[in-house]
C-alpha cells in the first residue's frame, strides 16, 4: 500500500489552527445562544418552578454549545483537511494515542458533568423543581400551603380541596402567588399529571401519594395533560386549568362547594390515597 | 486441537428426493409442528380454564390458552427444526453429529445450521424483515400524526402500532449487530473455527424468529395499548394481545441471554494463539461488553414478564395494588433491564465505528485502551442509572440526586469513544467510502443524542421533558442515529465478505445522504415539539403543532423512501447484477479479510498465530509535528 513519507514541515499547525477556530466560535456562539435562545426556552414563566426550568435550560444550552461546537467543527475540519488525495493510497501517521490529551479530556469532562449534576441537585433541593417527590418530599418549602389533591383515572383528572371540605371538582383553579401542595394519586392505572406552563409533572400511581409543590406567579390559563400512557384515550386526557386572584378563587371554591354538595355524600372521606378495586383478569 | 476433530465431523452432503427432505427436520416441519403445538396449548388452556372464569367466558378471552398455545407452539417449532435431535440421541446412547447442516447449498439457510456464517446471514435477513415491518408501523404512525385529529386510524389501532413499532425495534434490533455481524465475524476476527456453542447459536436465532412471529400475531388478539414498556396495571387491564407482548419479550430475553453467554464463552475460550486481550479487535471488545449487559440484564426482563404473565393468567398479585403488589415493582424491574438494554443497542455501534475508522483513515485506532475503558465503563455504569426513567414517579425521591449523578457520569466513558473517534481522524488520510460516511453520520447523531441526554438526566428539566416527544427524539438519535447507522455501515463494509458481491456504490451514497438528511429533518423538530409540550404516544395533539408535525411526517416518509433505495440496492446488486467483489476491497488488515471468500466451513486451513496489534496502519513515526508518539492508549 503505502508510499511516500509525510513531511512534517509541509503541513500547517493544525492543532493551533483548530484550537483557535473552536475557541473563537465558542466565545461568539455561547453568549449568543444564552442571550437569544435562553429566554425562549420552555416552559415560560408561569410559576416559580417554571422560571427555574428556564434558567436551568439556559445553563445547560450554554454548557452544551462549546461541546457541540468542538465535535461538529472538528468533524468539518477533519473532513476538509485530512483527506486521501484523489486516486492516491497514502497511509496516515501511526499515532496510537496521546497521554496528555487523554488525561486532560478525562479531567475536563469529569469536572463538567459532576458540576452539572451538583447544579441539578442544588436546583432540585431548592423547591422540588416541580417534580413529583413521593409521599415524603425531602425539600419542603416553608410558609403556608394550599393542599390540592389531583386524582387521575381513565381518562380524566379530578381535583379535591381538603381545606374546603374535601370538595371534588372536574376543574383545577388555583390562587396566584400562593404555594400549592399538590397530592397526585390515581384510582386505576399509572397516569402522569403534567401542567405544562407551571413546570409541574408528577406520576399518578394507584395507592400512592405523590407530592409536588408549585407557586404560580401570574394569572393565566394553563394546559393539563396526562404524560404517561394510560390506555386508548390517553391522548384525550387533556384539559385547561386556571390561575386566578385569591378573591376570585375564594368565590369559585364556594361555588363549587354548593354545586357539588349533592354528590359529596357519595364521595369517600378525603384521604392521601385510595385503594382502588384491584384490576383482576379472570375473576 | 479441536480443529482436526471438528473437521472429521462435518457430514457428507446428501442428496435425497424432495419428499424425503420435506419430511425431515426443516422449516416446513417446524411450521407444521409449531401450528400443531399452538392448537394443543390452546386446547389445554380451555380445558384448564373452562367456563369457570366468568370474565373470560364473557369476553371470549382466555389468556391461559393463548400463553400455553404460544409455549407449545414454540416448543413444536424448535422440535421440528431438529433442536431435540442431539439431546435425544445422546439420551439414547446413539452417536450424535456435533455440527449440523454444514454442507453446501441454499437448504442450510432454511433450517437448523450450526455454521456461524450461515447463522450470521440468517440473522441479517431475518432481522431485516422485522426491521422493515417495524419501520412500516412507524410510517403508519406518522400518517396518523399528519392531522391533529384522528384520521383513518382509531386510538386503539394507533396505540397498537406504537407498541408494535417500539417493541419490535427494541426487541429484534437488540441483536441487530451482535446477531448478524457478531456471529459471523467474531470467530473470524479472533481466529476461531466456530462459536463456543454452535447449537445454542442457532437456537438464539430461531427463538428470535418465533418471537417476532408471536409479536406480529398480536394484531389477531386486539393489539396491546402499553407501548414497549408494558407498564402495570395497564398491562393487566389490556386484552389478550398483551400476552403476545409478554411472550415475545420473554423469548427475546432468553435469546439475548443465550447469545451473550455464547459470545462471552467464545471470546474467552476460542481466541487463536497470540490473540491476547490487548490485541483483540475493538469490535470484539464491544461485543464482549454488550454480552455482559445481555447476560446480566435479560434475566431481569424474563422474571418481570413471568410475573406479569402469572398476574394475567393465574391471578397472582405481584403488581396488583391492594392485595400486596405494586406497579412500582414492574417499573423497577423493567428499567433495571431497560436501561442496560439501551446500551446493548448503543455499544455495538461504538465497536463498529471504532473498528471501521482505522481502515478508512489509514491510521491505527487512537486510544485503543481508552476505548475499551469507555465501553467497560458504560457497561458497569448502565446498571446504576435505571431510576432516571422514574424521576417524577415519586419512587425513592430522596435518591434522585444519586441517579442524576450516575447518569451524568455515564457521559464520561461515552466521551472516551468520541475522543477516540476524533483522535483517529487526526491527520488521517480519510477515504469517504459509504461505510465511512455512515460512521461520520453516527458521530454527529450520537453527539446530538448524548447532549440531549444531559438535559434529560437533569431532574428539574426532566420534569418538562419526561413523557414528551423530547424523550422520543433523544432515543431515536441514540438508537436510530446510533445503532441503525452503524448497522448500515457494517452491512456496506462486510457484505463483500459475507456474499462475495459488491453493493452498488452510487445507490449506497444516495441511501446514506437521503437517510442522514431525512433522519435529522425528522427528529430534530421532535425536540421542539417535545419542548412545546407534545406528549408521546398520542394520536391527537394541539392544533398549533400541526405544521411541525406535517414536516416531521413528510421527512419520515423520506426515510421510508431511503430504505426502499437500500432494499432496491440489495435486490439489484446481490440478486440481479451479482458483481463479484475483490478479496479485500477496503484494504483492511483485519483477520476476517485474510480468509478466502466464500469463507470455508472451517474458516481457517490452519489456526492463525497472531503476532501484532489489530490496527497496523500508517507510517511509523519517530517524530511528527514535534509531539512524541506514545504507545497505544498511552
Amino acid at each position: 500500500m503505502a508510499s511516500e513519507p509525510i513531511h512534517p514541515g509541509s503541513e500547517p499547525n493544525h492543532a493551533r489552527r483548530f484550537g483557535l477556530i473552536w475557541v473563537i466560535s465558542s466565545l461568539i456562539a455561547t453568549p449568543l445562544v444564552v442571550l437569544l435562545i435562553g429566554p425562549i426556552m420552555p416552559p415560560g414563566h408561569g410559576s416559580e418552578q417554571a422560571s427555574g426550568h428556564v434558567t436551568d435550560n439556559t445553563v445547560l444550552i450554554g454548557a452544551a454549545t462549546p461541546v457541540l461546537l468542538l465535535v461538529v467543527l472538528y468533524l468539518i475540519y477533519a473532513i476538509v483537511n485530512f483527506r486521501q488525495p484523489k486516486g492516491a493510497a497514502l497511509e496516515g501517521p501511526a499515532i496510537h494515542g496521546n497521554a496528555r490529551i487523554q488525561t486532560t479530556w478525562i479531567v475536563v469532562t469529569s469536572i463538567l458533568v459532576i458540576s452539572l449534576a451538583a447544579y441539578g441537585t442544588i436546583r432540585l433541593l431548592e423547591d422540588g423543581a416541580g417534580a413529583g417527590a413521593g409521599p415524603n418530599p425531602v425539600a419542603v418549602p416553608s410558609g403556608p400551603k394550599l393542599p390540592v389533591q389531583v386524582i387521575g383515572q381513565e381518562w380524566a383528572f379530578t381535583y379535591r380541596y381538603p381545606t374546603y371540605g374535601g370538595v371534588e371538582t372536574p376543574h383545577l383553579v388555583l390562587p396566584v402567588n400562593e404555594m400549592i401542595e399538590l397530592h397526585v394519586t390515581s384510582l386505576d392505572v399509572i397516569h402522569s399529571f403534567w401542567a405544562y406552563q407551571l413546570g409541574v409533572k408528577a406520576d399518578a400511581n394507584p395507592n400512592t401519594d405523590n407530592v409536588v409543590f408549585v407557586r404560580p406567579t401570574k394569572k393565566q390559563t394553563f394546559e393539563v395533560r396526562c404524560a404517561e400512557l394510560c390506555g386508548i384515550w390517553h391522548g384525550y386526557m387533556f384539559d385547561h386549568g386556571q390561575v386566578v386572584s385569591p378573591t376570585a378563587f375564594a368565590l369559585w371554591i364556594k361555588e363549587q362547594q354548593v354545586r357539588f354538595a349533592p354528590v359529596a355524600k357519595y364521595l369517600p372521606k378525603y384521604a392521601r390515597k385510595y385503594i382502588p378495586e384491584p384490576i383482576r383478569r379472570g375473576e | 486441537m479441536t480443529a482436526t476433530a471438528d473437521a472429521e465431523l462435518v457430514p457428507v452432503p446428501s442428496r435425497r428426493p424432495l419428499w424425503r427432505r420435506l419430511l425431515g427436520f426443516n422449516l416446513f416441519s417446524a411450521v407444521i409442528l409449531g401450528v400443531a403445538g399452538y392448537y394443543l396449548g390452546w386446547w389445554i388452556g380451555h380445558q384448564i380454564n373452562g367456563p369457570s372464569f366468568e370474565f373470560q367466558a364473557k369476553t371470549n378471552e382466555n389468556d391461559v390458552a393463548l400463553m400455553l398455545g404460544y409455549f407449545f407452539g414454540v416448543v413444536g417449532f424448535l422440535i421440528g427444526l431438529g433442536f431435540a435431535n442431539y439431546p435425544v440421541s445422546r439420551l439414547l446412547g446413539r452417536p450424535a453429529s456435533l455440527r449440523e447442516k454444514e454442507d453446501e447449498g441454499m437448504g442450510r439457510y432454511f433450517g437448523l445450521c450450526t455454521d456461524h456464517k450461515v447463522v450470521g446471514i440468517q440473522y441479517l435477513v431475518g432481522i431485516g424483515v422485522f426491521f422493515f415491518i417495524a419501520g412500516l408501523n412507524a410510517m403508519l404512525i406518522r400518517v396518523e400524526l399528519l392531522k391533529p385529529t384522528p384520521t383513518a386510524i382509531g386510538p386503539n389501532q394507533y396505540l397498537s402500532l406504537v407498541g408494535m413499532h417500539g417493541t419490535m425495534m427494541m426487541g429484534m434490533m437488540t441483536s441487530g449487530i451482535l446477531g448478524p455481524f457478531g456471529n459471523y465475524f467474531v470467530p473470524l476476527m479472533i481466529g476461531a473455527r466456530r462459536m463456543a456453542f454452535p447449537r445454542i447459536e442457532a437456537l438464539t436465532f430461531w427463538l428470535l424468529m418465533a418471537a417476532g412471529f408471536i409479536l406480529t400475531s398480536t394484531i389477531f388478539f386486539g393489539g396491546f395499548p402499553t407501548g414497549w414498556t408494558g407498564y402495570e396495571p395497564l398491562n393487566e387491564q389490556a386484552v389478550m394481545g398483551m400476552d403476545s407482548y409478554i411472550c415475545f419479550f420473554a423469548l427475546v430475553g432468553v435469546s439475548m441471554a443465550l447469545l451473550g453467554l455464547n459470545m462471552i464463552a467464545t471470546i474467552v475460550a476460542h481466541r487463536a494463539p497470540g490473540m491476547t486481550w490487548s490485541r483483540l479487535p475493538i469490535f470484539v471488545w464491544s461485543v464482549f461488553a454488550t454480552s455482559i449487559l445481555m447476560v446480566l440484564a435479560a434475566p431481569m426482563l424474563i422474571g418481570a414478564l413471568l410475573m406479569a404473565a402469572f398476574d394475567r393468567t393465574i391471578n397472582t398479585a405481584f403488581f396488583t395494588v391492594g392485595v400486596g403488589g405494586s406497579p412500582y415493582l414492574f417499573e423497577n424491574l423493567f428499567w433495571f433491564f431497560g436501561h442496560p438494554e439501551v446500551y446493548v443497542l448503543a455499544l455495538p455501534g461504538f465497536g463498529i465505528v471504532l473498528e471501521l475508522l482505522p481502515v478508512f483513515t489509514r491510521k491505527p485506532l487512537w486510544g485503543y485502551r481508552l476505548a475499551i475503558a469507555g465501553m467497560l465503563g458504560v457497561t458497569l455504569l448502565s446498571f446504576f442509572v435505571w431510576q432516571h426513567h422514574l424521576f417524577v414517579s415519586g419512587i425513592n425521591a430522596a435518591l434522585r440526586p444519586f441517579y442524576m449523578l450516575s447518569t451524568e457520569i455515564i457521559s464520561i466513558p461515552t466521551g472516551f469513544i468520541f475522543l477516540c473517534v476524533m483522535g483517529t481522524l487526526w491527520k488521517a488520510r480519510t477515504r469517504f467510502t459509504v461505510p465511512m460516511l455512515f460512521c461520520l453520520g453516527w458521530t454527529f447523531n450520537f453527539l446530538i443524542g448524548g447532549l440531549s441526554g444531559v438535559f434529560l438526566s437533569d431532574t428539574p428539566l426532566d420534569t418538562d421533558t419526561h413523557g414528551s416527544f423530547f424523550v422520543m427524539a433523544h432515543f431515536h438519535y441514540t438508537i436510530m442515529g446510533g445503532l441503525i447507522f452503524t448497522f448500515f455501515a457494517a452491512i456496506y463494509y462486510w457484505v463483500p465478505k459475507m456474499f462475495g458481491l459488491k453493493l452498488n456504490e452510487k445507490l449506497a451514497k444516495i441511501h446514506f445522504w437521503s437517510l442522514f438528511i431525512a433522519f435529522n429533518s425528522t427528529f430534530m423538530p421532535l425536540f421542539v415539539l417535545g419542548m412545546k409540550g407534545m406528549p408521546r404516544r398520542v394520536s391527537t395533539y394541539a392544533p398549533n403543532l400541526q405544521g411541525l408535525n406535517m414536516w416531521v411526517s413528510i421527512s419520515a416518509f423520506v426515510i421510508g423512501l431511503s430504505m426502499l433505495v437500500f432494499l432496491f440496492n440489495v435486490i439489484y446488486s446481490l440478486i440481479i447484477v451479482r458483481k463479484p467483489a475483490e478479496a479485500d476491497p477496503w484494504h483492511s488488515k483485519g483477520l476476517e479479510w485474510q480468509t478466502p471468500t466464500p469463507v470455508p466451513v472451517n474458516n481457517f486451513e490452519t489456526i492463525p498465530v497472531i503476532d501484532s496489534d489489530p490496527y497496523e496502519y500508517g507510517i511509523p513515526i519517530s517524530h511528527h509535528g514535534g509531539a512524541e508518539p506514545l504507545p497505544a492508549g498511552g
